[in-house]
């Protein structure tokens, strides 16, 4: 069965052109870049290269953009630079409905005497930003909001939080691995201090990701060792990798416009055609700005890990804002922090489409997922009530 | 993805017994759309009223839900009620090949609606598990605020199963699984438990030799104390023992642990219950 893949929020195939520019640096030229010799030289002179191509995607100086192993040690990395930067300062401020990168790190602080604001959203995803105002203060050391929701794909106001941030004058780093490529950044205007960025999220392989700092901005390493990365990550260069992650940049600000244009209007058309087909749906996030390749859609009467396995059945991968799907006892941080109604917070379904996505395939999941919803709430004690009250 | 057997994905895509008995002689709801999983269920009896003919449900919940539920209408069907009573969720899910150990409260409740549904035939009072919000009296104590669960039906449960840790009893049970308040409360219930099974299969002997004190001593130590400790992440080690005084050093968490001298208490006392009432323990380095 080939598979219809909708899952690319969690992972994306790697680009055959990444692939293959990547292949010659395992076997053949796998010097290290810090060597003396020509055979280091010439994989430093890709490593540049691709350090070239990631800044230019994100409108950065090469200097500012450090290689990292993945996104979650890029933010990991920001937040504890920023509070050894600033050690007098005790508040860190984030959302509730950041990615667990961000979240886990905050709360663990906490224990270590930190005060930590979880900024709240409203039923729409979208954060409060008369609530920042009211929070920030000059303790506060760092604010961390992210980009682009994974669940939701919900973008925030990343420039106006900005804005309210220096004002403070501390640190503000955005966790941006959802929306790296998906939507055009230009950090050369931002208010941005630090970002994180994962490469498999964007057709690189996986184990590899980036932190861009701005140029100025206090850091202090995670990872001690070496001089890699001037002195800001040590380590050998994941050299295959980091080439892999400059060539997917490249190939992401080429199929910007594709991904804002084609890919958006597959996921108007499945969202339209869902809506449309299937009674008592709402999306999440449906009243705020989103990426373009994201849909949040929640079903009534019908619990999410039951739809995925359906799905599954039919080839099409998708994935769950569902308790059942994770282990975990609850729906998803992000649908109960946005209010979600219970009725339908365990059947929500996440689509995410990329460039690799077709016309044919979002046809299938529209002619395969109404009957899946309609068998699921026939089983349903709830969905026959609803389904006999219709 | 989960690890589910052939036998539990072959119950989720073809469940038999989907659907309602118009003229059912029970029916049991168990479960709610905020808990994330509900099952109704339906009992046909012959018509002396002795062994069900029937059964058919309706299941609001995950793949395993649907599973657990298509092989408890199966395995009831030709039982008596005492029969179909005596089935364990440990049964339903060995029936489908065994579940993910996160999955057993699902077969859980599979259990909890038939007790209810052959409880209300019967007349006699429902019994409350807590979370079956269709139900307004409540036995017991609630333990557990999030899913509502009674103590009864927790120590039921972990009696049951024979589980060991708080993070069991949640798979089995979704106890503990939200805010986490509970999760004290959980490990007394299992100490407890405990506690009444190892006396009720082993009386305290009245004498003891030296040799057989020693062996009940470290016994107690690796099957009753030990996987309490490691469930917070802590350990200890048996150093010595010299007639009634035992020595053990507290390892990983529990070493340098603030609370060690609660827990060397504790462990007193349980060799007091289980072995013999003159055993001192010290804590040693070591």
């Amino acid at each position: 069965m080939k598979e219809i893949y909708l899952d690319n929020n969690a992972t994306t195939r790697v680009d055959d052109a990444v692939f293959e520019e990547m292949r010659p640096y395992f076997c053949e030229l796998y010097g290290n870049p810090s060597s003396m010799h020509f055979f280091g030289g010439q994989v430093q002179k890709k490593v540049d290269e691709a350090r070239n191509r990631v800044a230019a995607l994100l409108g950065a100086e090469p200097a500012e953009i450090v290689f990292t192993a993945c996104g979650t040690e890029s933010d990991n990395t920001a937040i504890r630079s920023a509070i050894e930067a600033f050690p007098e300062k005790r508040h860190i401020i984030t959302t509730r409905v950041e990615h667990p990168a961000v979240l886990t790190i905050c709360r663990n602080l906490t224990k270590r005497g930190y005060r930590v604001t979880e900024l709240g959203v409203d039923g729409a995803g979208r954060l409060d930003l008369e609530e920042l105002k009211r929070v920030i203060d000059d303790d506060t050391a760092v604010v961390s909001v992210m980009w682009a929701n994974n669940e939701t794909g919900v973008v925030f106001p990343i420039e106006e939080i900005g804005a309210i941030v220096k004002e403070r004058g501390a640190l503000f780093h955005t966790d941006a691995v959802q929306a790296v490529g998906k939507i055009p950044l230009n950090m050369a205007s931002s208010t941005v201090d630090m970002l994180a960025l994962s490469g498999h999220k964007l057709h690189a392989p996986k184990g590899i990701g980036a932190l861009y700092v701005r140029k100025g901005v206090p850091f202090r390493p995670f990872l001690v060792g070496g001089h890699q990365e001037k002195n800001r990550r040590a380590g050998t260069e994941a050299t295959s990798s980091i080439i892999a992650l400059g060539k997917a940049c490249e190939q992401a600000a080429r199929h910007m416009e594709d991904e804002n244009t084609r890919v958006k209007g597959m996921r108007d058309r499945l969202e339209r055609e869902l809506m449309t087909r299937i009674p008592n749906a709402r999306i999440n996030g449906g009243g705020a700005e989103r990426l373009p390749n994201t849909l949040s859609i929640a079903f009534e009467f019908v619990e999410g890990e039951l739809i995925l396995l359906y799905l599954s059945e039919k080839g099409i991968c998708a994935s769950s804002g569902s308790a059942c799907t994770s282990g975990s006892l609850e729906p998803s941080h992000v649908l109960r922090a946005m209010g979600v109604p219970f009725t339908c917070a365990h059947g929500s379904i996440r689509f995410s489409l990329s460039r690799f996505t077709t016309d044919a395939e979002i046809d299938t999941v529209v002619r395969e997922l109404p009957a899946i919803i309609r068998r699921g709430r026939e089983m349903s004690p709830f969905g026959r009530e609803f389904l006999a009250a219709q | 993805m989960w690890d589910y057997t052939e036998k539990v994905k072959e119950h989720f895509l073809n469940p038999r017994n989907v659907g309602e008995i118009q003229d059912a002689d029970a029916v049991g709801e168990v479960g709610s759309l905020a808990c994330g999983d509900a099952l109704k269920l339906f009992i046909k009896l012959d018509p002396q009223k002795e062994r069900i003919v029937d059964a058919k449900f309706q299941t609001f919940g995950c793949g395993s839900a649907i599973a657990s539920s298509s092989a408890l209408t199966e395995m009831v069907k030709g039982k008596t009620l005492d029969e179909a009573l005596a089935i364990t969720n440990q049964e339903i899910a060995d029936f489908l090949g065994g579940l993910p150990e996160e999955k057993m409260h699902c077969s859980v409740m599979g259990q909890e609606a038939l007790e209810v549904a052959i409880a209300k035939y019967r007349g006699h009072g429902v019994p409350t598990h807590g979370h079956d919000h269709l139900h307004d009296e409540q036995e017991g104590e609630i333990v557990c605020k999030c899913f509502g669960l009674t103590d009864g039906f927790l120590k039921k449960v972990i009696a049951q199963n024979r589980l060991h840790t708080a993070e069991q009893v949640t798979h089995f049970t979704k106890a503990g699984g939200a805010c986490g308040g509970c999760i004290p409360k959980i490990k007394e219930l299992i100490a407890e438990v405990l506690g009444e099974q190892v006396q009720e299969e082993r009386k305290k002997p009245e004498k003891l030799t030296n040799l057989r004190k020693m062996q009940l001593i470290q016994d107690v130590l690796e099957k009753e104390i030990r996987p309490l400790l490691w469930a917070d992440g802590g350990d200890l080690e048996l150093i010595d023992i010299d007639g009634g005084t035992v020595q053990i050093a507290f390892r990983k968490a529990c070493a340098g642990c603030v609370s060690s001298g609660y827990t060397a208490k504790f462990v007193e006392q349980k060799l007091r219950d289980l072995v013999s009432n003159d055993i001192t323990v010290e804590e040693v380095e070591g």
